[in-house]
This record gives structure tokens, sequence and C-alpha cells, in this order.
């Protein structure tokens, strides 16, 4: 039986972080599993519309639980920050703050793919598609703020350390190098707003991660993503110091692994071209 | 910490602090968090990853909403530097929940009347404006509305370069994708508008 799981994309993997959305889809169909993309959803309000007024975030977030609740799968969300939109809408509704549409049961969970695929599938699964180990590709995982964070909204049981990642990462047979900034957040939201404040937030991941030995950088999300991808060259010029680090989501890895042909075609997307660093461990 | 650096021998004037404890009160009621349990321990603020550009740094402005401070608190670029992170609320042994205390007062701050929102209160209109016509938000829409409004047009033009780059990659959709439940998204903006 295949197993069917509820898939809310959020706005980004349809447009700038296609090459998530597509390797994430692309993993599933290795594993044998169904992705039910949520009928119509529509945008959590990421930051905006909590800063706005709670009600509206609220909201929006919940109007997504009721579609998924139609079929009762477990909820996988690749973002961040729809993740933690949604869960704090879950609270408010378990808390009585808000009242769902009549008929309502939340009996499923809402997942952030990094936990579903590092704890809720058999790390045996993972590792009977594996067919080429990413072996001497030296990473370490950001997990970034929202995916952990609050726990009581997030239900996290490491949100300070998380390590689903850092284990799936292993299980590929990559090198996963060990640094205190797995939950640093990354100024993500400022990007636009503040962007020199954003951009030092993100230098510093750089210079730790590069502190650590990284040869890249594994994310789960697509506000990350583009923060860390996008901003190298500007601090290279500004900084004098040379960054370029390629940032990998954990779907294009694991697609890599699995060795999915579309492979080639997601990293091409990137801002820091990450294909000669694979090209020169003998991965692509 | 407050008086480090400060030489025995000068001479330290006290500002006169006049508490305002109803507005306090109506911070803790909107936030539905207890502002009056900090003990200033400054976890917050040693873990926050933005205070190195806050004005007034998290425990701080927790110790003035204490206060009551009104005026001093909605004047600091604080809460509109503040990513959002959800640190200070993990951390914090008391279970203030911080970012939350930060969303009341964005909410709370009067249009125009904080120089630091202008961006943020751009891009929130910009992005909201986006979800309320589509349900979801249009990257392309979203972005150039903010860019022309906050760095005019020699701003969008300086964006032009990536955003044709980002096209071209097919990261950039041009047309917004419509929802059938547009009506439904445009109902949850109404209801809140009236409440
Ligand atoms: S962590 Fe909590 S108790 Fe400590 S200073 Fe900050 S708000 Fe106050
Ligand atoms: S939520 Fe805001 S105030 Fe709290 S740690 Fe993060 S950036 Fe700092």
């Amino acid at each position: 039986m295949t197993m069917k799981v509820s898939y809310y994309p959020g706005c980004s993997l349809k447009g700038t972080a296609r090459e998530y959305g597509e390797s994430v889809e692309a993993v599933f169909r290795h594993l044998g599993m169904e992705l039910d993309e949520l009928a119509d959803w529509n945008c959590c309000g990421a930051s905006s519309a909590h800063a706005v007024s709670d009600e509206l975030a609220v909201g929006l977030g919940l109007r997504n639980l009721e579609i998924a609740d139609r079929t009762g799968f477990d909820l996988v969300v690749p973002c961040a920050a729809c993740f933690q939109r949604l869960k704090v809408a879950e609270k408010a509704v378990k808390s009585g703050k808000v009242k769902p549409q009549n008929g309502y049961r939340g009996a499923f969970r809402i997942r952030h793919l990094a936990d579903f695929l590092g704890e809720d599938i058999s790390p045996k699964l993972v590792k009977e598609r594996v067919k080429k180990p990413l072996e001497g590709l030296k990473v370490v995982c950001y997990y970034g703020c929202l995916t952990s964070r609050p726990p009581e909204i997030t239900d996290a049981a490491r949100p300070e350390d998380p390590e689903t990642m850092d284990n799936l990462m292993t299980l590929l047979g990559a090198d996963v190098e060990n640094w205190s900034y797995k939950t640093d957040c990354c100024g993500g939201n400022l990007i636009l707003t503040r962007p020199k404040v954003a951009k030092k937030m993100v230098q510093k991941l750089f210079d730790k991660a590069l502190e650590a030995g990284a040869d890249a950088i594994v994310v789960a999300c697509p506000m990350c993503f583009s923060n860390l991808d996008m901003k190298q060259a500007e601090l290279t010029r500004e900084t004098g110091r040379e960054y370029h680090l390629p940032i990998l989501y954990l779907s294009e890895l694991l697609g890599l692994a699995f060795g999915d042909r579309d492979t080639g075609k997601w990293l091409r997307g990137h801002e820091v071209d990450p294909r000669p660093l694979l090209k020169e461990k003998g991965l692509l | 910490m407050s008086g480090a650096g400060v030489k025995m021998t000068e001479t330290v004037a006290v500002p006169v602090v006049v508490p305002n404890s109803a507005w306090r009160r109506e911070v803790e009621k909107r936030s539905g968090q207890k502002v009056t349990a900090c003990y200033q321990c400054e976890k917050c603020t040693n873990g926050c990853p933005a205070a190195f550009a806050m004005d007034t740094v998290p425990h701080r402005l927790m110790r003035q909403l204490a206060l009551g401070l009104e005026s001093e608190v909605l004047a600091a670029n604080t809460f509109w530097v503040c990513a959002s992170c959800e640190t200070c609320t993990t951390r914090c042994p008391n279970g203030i929940d911080i970012a939350h205390v930060m969303d009341t007062l964005r909410q709370l701050s009067l249009p125009g009347a904080n120089p630091a929102a202008k961006n943020a209160a751009i891009l929130n209109s910009e992005f909201l404006g986006s979800i309320r016509r589509h349900g979801r938000v249009h990257e392309l829409e979203m972005v150039t509305g903010y860019t022309l409004k906050s760095e005019g047009i020699a701003g969008l033009l300086r964006q032009t370069g990536v955003g044709l780059g980002m096209l071209r990659k097919g990261k950039l959709k041009l047309l917004p994708s419509k929802l059938r439940g547009v009506k439904q998204v445009k109902g949850i903006f109404r209801r809140v508008v009236k409440g």
C-alpha cells in the first residue's frame, strides 16, 4: 500500500524555490509515497500577517488545516515559516482560541519535511534507496529558527539541537560536521526590510560553517535558502573575504543520493553553483 | 550590562521614571503575556541574533514595558529589527512569549509614528495585499511593489538584473495562481478589519 500524506507546498515552492518543490516531489516518488497536495490551499500569511493581526494570522492558517482535515492524512510542510504558522493555528484550535468549521476533527499531525523524513519513516527505507552515497561531501545542517521554535508550538523534542537532518545526511553517507549554529536565525525575514542586518546574520553562519570545515550547508526551508544563497557575492564584495559556499536543499541531496536524473536541473537554479563541488567529489 | 564602564567618580543623573501601569496592562492583555514576570536575567538579549542592531535590547524593552513607558517603548526600533526567530520565547525562564510581545508592539504602533517601521509597513501591506487579491503571494508582484515603494524607480531598476535572471531560470511566475476559494480568503481579511 502506498503511504499517502497531505502536502502544503507554500507559495515559494511554486516560484522562487522551484527546485525545492521539484526535488521534494521526486524524493517522495523514490520512497514510494504519495504527496496529496491540499486542494486550493492559501498562503499562510508568513511574517506579515502576525505583525498585523493575530486573528488574521490564525485565520489564514486555519483554512488550510480545515482542508487537510477532509482527508485526515498527516500534513507535510517543507517551509519552516509555513510550518510554524500552521502549528500556531493548530494550537489556537486546541486551546479553544478559535473555532474551526463544524465537524473538524484535527486528528492529523503537522510535520516539517525534515522531521517527517527523519523521524516518521524508517531509516531502512531511506538507506535502501541510496544508489550513490555522498561520500567525501562535508556538510553542516542548518535548521533555521522556526522548524523547532518555540517547542510549545512546534512540539520539537530537541529545539536547541535538532538532529533529523544530521541523521539523514549520515544515512546518505555524507560527512556531517558538528557546529553550534544549527538553529541560529539567518535573518531571512529581514532580507527586504533590513538587508544590512540580515547580511550580518548570514555572514556569521558562513564564517561558522567554514570554521567547522563544511563544503556546503544543507537547508530545509526556502526562506533560509534564498537568504543564504543570494547574498554571497555581495558579501564577498563588501567584506573582502571570499564567500562561495554552496547551499543545498535536503531534498536535492536525497535526490542526488537516490540517483535522480533531474538533480542537475535543480542545481542549475542556484546562485552559488554547487555543481563544480559535486563533480569534484565524483557525485555528479 | 548597564552601569559597566561608568567611573566611580562620575555623577550619573538618574532620570525620573513615572510608571504607567494602565499601558502595561493593555500590552499584557493584548499579548496575553505577563511582562511583570520578567526578572531581568538577560537571557533573551544574550540569545537574540538581532540585538546588535536594536537601540533598546530585548530585556531592557521588557523592563520599560513593565514600567509602562509607552513613548519610550513605541519609539524603539527593537520590534521592527526583531526577526521573529523565537529564540527569546524558547529560552525565557519565566515563560514569557517575548516574540509575541514584539508582535503586539508592531500592532500597537501607529502608522507613520516610528521611522523604523517604514519598510516593514510597506512590505506587510504589499504582502498581505497580494494574499488578499489572489489567496497566495505572487512573488513578482509583491517584490516589485515593495521595491518601488521603498526605493523608488531607481531601486527597481537596480533589481531588474536579478529579476530577469530569476525569470530566465523559471523561478518567477509572471501571473499569479488563482485560488477557487479566494472569496473565503477575502472573508478572513474582512472579519479581521471589522473585529
Ligand atoms: S529572558 Fe525572560 S526573564 Fe530573562 S530578561 Fe528576558 S524576558 Fe526577562
Ligand atoms: S524573536 Fe526577535 S527579539 Fe526574540 S530573539 Fe529573535 S530576533 Fe531577538
